[in-house]
């Protein structure tokens, strides 16, 4: 698809995109670390996505492959929203295959298959402030990063285990980034959590309305928080993807009918047809 | 008026007391041995706001294990200096020294960081309004054990156990672990500010009016509970009141503040048997008797 010329490439002006990569270098430079941008109006709600767009623009160029997903799908309103949006702004080559791809902006999800250097994930940030929950002044969150006061961090965990017994946070589940900054993951399921530990990809995270650009950077470290005698621990499903048979995916529950019908199908769904045109391929042969 | 002169009799026995033993008898028996050089040293503390002087040329020494009350009536600039001396304030001229083991820690030159380290460890705050000093949307465990997590406990186990030993020693049933204070009383919620400033074993307590707003049997049971606690730990107190009958019960020594200033100081029984300056005489004069 050809690029509207009259946008300038990847919709933002250059200079925003500077002050964003700007940005992005500083935050790259301190894993975890949310460093504050200028966010820009974009032509859609906060919420929807506005942080990582912008980011996804910033780190865009005409070679890139780019995949879009949103809940591991690639055919939900949202994902397919902003892949035409970048068809049409940035004229870039898109594709749904997670091996094929160079920038993949998520939202709720990091693909199941791992990712390679060279690989860009961006995710969408609704509140990129880990801490927020416990502490409502966002001056006394910063002075609690800076001095690496992260105690509250595990009252919220605490109060988790004396509720329900366990750590029931399932989702934008705490890491603590590199050994020094605790970061919110975004509200990826905390099954994807051990996935961005040690990452070949640059993870970018982008917070719109928040104004924030937080980074993971390669081949750094991501440990969710946990107690003792309660380490963290991940979703399992007592069935496979009942479309690909997956047994190591994160699996979505659909409801098929008012009777109580349901089935468990990958959330990736590239990953699922991936999977599928595989097998059916390997019965051909 | 009748028991004046006996009254006097009985001040004149404690500061003749108070010069045979020197200044040391403050602090209980066991805590003699440390009590050689003073916990906290405040000199010469102002505080101002514009042309209005909330705290005047303030200086005082604390010493380990020793209960300091700072009453006066309100507006007299109680509640600043206590804020100065928790560094939670900057002061316009003077200094607050805090001994750290042997170092000698001065309290708003040093970093930020030094400064809310010591808040979290060796420091308690217990304010006059729960809410204050306390997460009241997290369970009674969760607020005992914070301070213990802030210290890099990593155990649930162990800080659930801290909780529950702590709710015994407070006198709360170990049942409403789980309870957010928001269930409960304001007696309860006291006592559970005070249990969660205490489970780091601190050596230093601020107090501000720890008894407002609490009817007259419960603050009874929770200045009993303050007194036994702060003498089993070795609690050094500074204790914000109106109430000359808490200082009274609490206090080894006494500051009367008026507009800012310090206008007597004093063994407590002195200066509420005995007061010298016009203004105690007025302050304890003016307590209705039952």
């Amino acid at each position: 698809m050809n690029r509207d010329p009259q946008y300038n490439f990847a919709y933002l002006d250059e200079q925003t995109k500077r002050m964003i990569r700007r940005t992005l270098l500083k935050a790259v430079a301190v894993p975890g670390y949310q460093a504050p941008f200028a966010s820009r109006e974009m032509p859609l709600p906060y919420g929807w996505g506005t942080g990582g767009i912008q980011v996804t623009a910033s780190v865009l160029t005409d070679q890139d492959t780019l995949k879009v997903i949103d809940q591991g799908s690639d055919d939900t309103t949202n994902a397919v929203s902003i892949r035409r949006f970048f068809q049409r702004t940035a004229g870039v080559e898109v594709t749904t295959s997670t091996e094929k791809a160079t920038v993949i902006q998520t939202r709720h999800r990091i693909p199941e298959q791992p990712l390679r250097e060279g690989q860009v994930l961006v995710y969408q940030v609704p509140v990129p402030e880990p801490l927020r929950f416990m502490e409502p002044r966002e001056t006394d969150t910063r002075t609690m990063h800076a001095l690496e006061e992260y105690g509250v961090m595990h009252v919220k965990l605490y109060e988790d285990i004396s509720r329900h017994g366990r750590i029931a946070t399932s989702y934008n589940y705490p890491v603590l980034v590199n050994g020094r900054h605790v970061m919110s993951p975004s509200p990826i399921p905390r099954f994807d959590n051990p996935k961005m530990h040690m990452n070949k990809a640059l993870q970018l995270f982008g917070a719109g309305r928040e104004q924030r650009v937080y980074a993971v950077p390669p081949y750094t470290s991501v440990k969710s928080l946990d107690f003792e005698d309660h380490p963290f621990s991940v979703d399992a499903w007592d069935r496979p993807c009942a479309l690909c048979g997956a047994g190591d995916s994160y699996l979505d529950e659909i409801v098929l009918d008012d009777g109580g019908a349901r089935m468990f199908v990958c959330s990736d769904s590239d990953y699922c047809a991936r999977r599928r045109a595989e097998s059916a391929g390997s019965e051909v042969a | 008026m009748n028991d004046q002169p006996l009254l006097a009799v009985n001040g004149l026995a404690d500061q003749s007391a108070l010069v045979v033993n020197g200044l040391t008898d403050q602090p209980p028996p066991a805590a003699r041995g440390l009590a050689d050089r003073p916990l906290l040293a405040a000199e010469g503390l102002t505080k101002r706001y514009g042309a209005r002087v909330a705290c005047r040329d303030v200086s005082f020494e604390l010493w380990p294990g020793e209960v300091l009350g700072i009453v006066g009536e309100s507006g007299s600039g109680k509640t600043t200096l206590l804020q100065l001396l928790s560094g939670k304030l900057t002061p316009c001229a003077g200094r607050v020294l805090y001994r750290d083991g042997d170092a000698l820690v001065d309290v708003h030159a040093t970093g930020e960081a030094v400064r809310r380290a010591l808040a979290r460890t060796q420091w308690g705050m217990v304010w006059q309004n729960p809410a204050e000093g306390l997460r009241l949307g997290v369970s009674a465990g969760a607020n005992i054990g914070e301070r213990l997590m802030a210290l890099g406990q990593r155990h649930y186990g162990h800080i659930r156990g801290a909780a529950l030993d702590w709710l015994k020693r407070v006198e709360i049933p170990e049942d409403r672990i789980d309870d957010p204070p928001s269930a409960f009383s304001g007696g309860m919620r006291q006592r559970l500010q005070i249990a969660r400033n205490l489970v780091t074993g601190p050596k230093l307590v601020f107090m501000d009016e720890p008894t407002g707003g609490l009817d007259v049997s419960v603050q009874a049971r929770l200045l009993d509970l303050i007194r036994s606690l702060a003498m089993r730990m070795n609690l050094a107190v500074v204790l914000v009141t109106h109430d000359l009958a808490v200082a009274r019960l609490l206090a080894h020594r006494l500051m009367v503040m008026q507009g800012g200033r310090v206008v007597e100081h004093g063994l407590t029984d002195r200066v509420l048997d005995d007061p010298l300056h016009p203004y105690s005489q007025l302050l304890v004069s003016s307590v209705p008797r039952v």
